[in-house]
């Protein structure tokens, strides 16, 4: 699983490539994605309702399950189960954790070989083997080198989550506009004002779709981690029901992992376009 | 003020090596405001980067004050021509005039204040909280030079800097660098191709050859002050003076090698 970045031109060919959603398409744009989604959901019941099968559960069977095993909980607490917190919790704190160590460390070393030539020319086929190494490959040997399982699943995520992330902050401090460091330089800007005031923000279109990519990755090596020697968590609640043959509730799962990278997804963007709003009306009056 | 002694530039070796300047001697007098006009490509660009320390010339010596600077000279300030890039577009106007500040020993208040007062000293006391993409291109121009007028530098660079905007926003920050410049008393050298305007804003007039650029002459300009954007223009001595810079120009021409 090797992610390929937004190499491309100098600029954040990976934030600006995506089409800015388009206002006037409204209301009738939304009725005629929902329309599909419940076109897709109702040929699925109606599939698995004519197969019978016990491999593929109709819809309402799984959301009647998910329903009772993760939201019939107290009032008090939007009516999570117990068991729902037992899942959630660790399951997102491995994600989330590994995905923040991940940031931090990407961003901060990206920085630095990006604004540094020699640097680079030293780390650059590190990293080029670095992202090609399966952080699933990893797995076992983590498992090994750390005693403690948690310390072994957030070092899988932040392995495969911090290339992306590392590699999009270089190339964004890299292509640093020439007139802008020449103002820097001529107007005497201090150290932290270089840092603060034009790299992370020059960088920042690119540094967040790293994040982003590294987001949607941190899911995909959360699940994995827990897939072995996990006692809780998304990836434990797989093995459990498939070591059942409780398929309805291995689809629940399913679903609910689906709908979570849907939900970040989703407020990362929102997030994004808050930040980076300078860029895009940079963009386009420029 | 400032001294340039022989300076000389070749970007590159071998081959495709490019000499730009091939030794300058120029000289900045305290107060004065001195135009360099060249043909573009001539080297002029080379010459205020090599100034302003923002490229080590392979040959010459740049001194302030009598003194030999390598790198950045303290007290300096510039003003691009591509004022579309000049300015750090996630930050405001009024950030983009009062970063430079800090450096100077101001506390936050003080800098905004500052920065308020050099935008509207340019006309644009109302645009310190927009965005640079906001404004119009002789606005973006017009927030460079607040930008250095509120550093207050002992010596102001300007690279064309009116090279890219439409005639009359043109005339309007030809005068205001005037003004501004009779208000602080700064030293300027302000590079252009334009022989006009070179006459009608410089104290001293100096012609650049094509490159390798050298000095192909100089001239003092005697017209009344202040300065008017039509009566100065239609003075004797003003068409005599253009006269004088565009021979000085042709000149080069003529000494340079006919191409087939
Ligand atoms: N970084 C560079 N590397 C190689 N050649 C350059 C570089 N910068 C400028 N030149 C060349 O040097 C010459 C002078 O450039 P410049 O000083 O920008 O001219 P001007 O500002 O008078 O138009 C040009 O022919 C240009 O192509
Ligand atoms: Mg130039």
């Amino acid at each position: 699983m090797t992610v390929t970045t937004t190499g491309g031109g100098p600029r954040g060919t990976a934030v600006s490539a995506r089409p800015a959603p388009r206002r006037g398409a409204g209301a009738l744009g939304v009725l005629g994605r929902v329309w599909l989604a419940a076109l897709a959901l109702a040929g699925w019941e109606i599939g698995t309702r004519q197969a019978e099968s016990v491999f593929f559960p109709p819809p309402s069977a799984i959301a009647a399950r998910m329903y009772e095993q993760w939201l019939t909980g107290p009032a008090g607490r939007v009516f999570l189960t117990d068991e729902a917190l037992e899942t959630f919790g660790p399951s997102l704190a491995r994600m989330l954790g590994g995905w923040l160590i991940a940031s931090v460390a990407g961003v901060a070393l990206g920085l630095a070989i990006g604004r540094s030539r020699a640097l680079a020319d030293y780390v650059d086929p590190l990293i080029e083997f670095g992202r090609a190494v399966p952080p699933s490959a990893l797995v076992p040997l983590f498992m090994v080198l750390f005693a403690e399982v948690t310390d072994m699943q957030l070092a899988t995520v932040v392995f495969g989550v911090i290339w992306p992330i590392l590699i999009n902050t270089i190339d964004g401090a890299r292509y640093l506009d020439r007139l802008h460091t020449d103002i820097a330089q001529v107007f005497r800007l201090s150290r932290a004002q270089r840092l603060f005031r034009l790299m992370l923000p020059a960088a920042a279109p690119k540094i967040v779709a790293g994040l982003r990519l590294g987001l949607s990755l941190s899911i995909i090596l959360m699940v994995v981690s827990e897939l072995v020697g996990s006692t809780n968590g998304f990836g434990y609640e797989l093995l459990d029901s498939q070591s059942l043959m409780d398929m309805t509730r291995l689809w629940g799962i399913i679903v609910v992992l689906g709908i979570l990278g849907y939900v970040l997804n989703t407020t990362f963007l929102a997030v994004e376009r808050r930040v980076l709003s300078w860029h895009r009306q940079a963009q386009q009056t420029t | 003020m400032l001294d340039v002694v022989n300076l000389s530039h070749t970007y590159g070796t071998g081959p495709k090596a490019h000499h730009a300047l091939g030794g300058i001697d120029l000289r900045v007098a305290e107060g004065e405001l001195v135009c360099v006009v060249g043909p573009s490509g001539a080297g002029k660009s080379t010459l205020l980067r090599s100034i302003a320390g923002l490229l080590t010339p392979t040959g010459g010596q740049i001194r302030v004050n009598d003194t030999e600077v390598a790198g950045t000279p303290g007290d300096l300030a510039v003003v691009f021509q591509d004022y579309s890039r000049s300015l750090f577009p996630w930050v405001t106007v009024g950030d983009n005039v009062a970063l430079p500040l800090r450096r100077r020993g101001k506390d936050k208040a003080a800098r905004r204040a500052a920065a308020a007062e050099a935008l509207a000293e340019v006309g644009l006391s109302g645009a310190a909280g927009k965005y640079p993409w906001e404004l119009s291109g002789g606005m973006q121009q017009r927030v460079a030079i607040a930008r250095a007028l509120a550093y207050r530098p002992a010596l102001l660079l300007m690279d064309e800097p009116f090279g890219s905007v439409d005639a009359q926003t043109r005339e309007d920050l030809e005068d205001l660098v005037l003004k501004v410049r009779d208000h602080h008393r700064m030293t300027v050298l302000l590079i252009t191709h334009d022989i006009d305007e070179s006459v009608y804003l410089g104290d001293r007039v100096v012609v650049l050859t094509k490159a390798p650029a050298t000095i192909a002459g100089e001239l003092k300009v005697d017209l009344p002050s202040p300065r008017d954007q039509i009566a100065t223009r239609e003075h004797p001595a003003f068409v005599h003076l253009r006269a004088e810079v565009g021979r000085l120009v042709r000149g080069r021409d003529e000494h340079a090698p006919a191409r087939p």
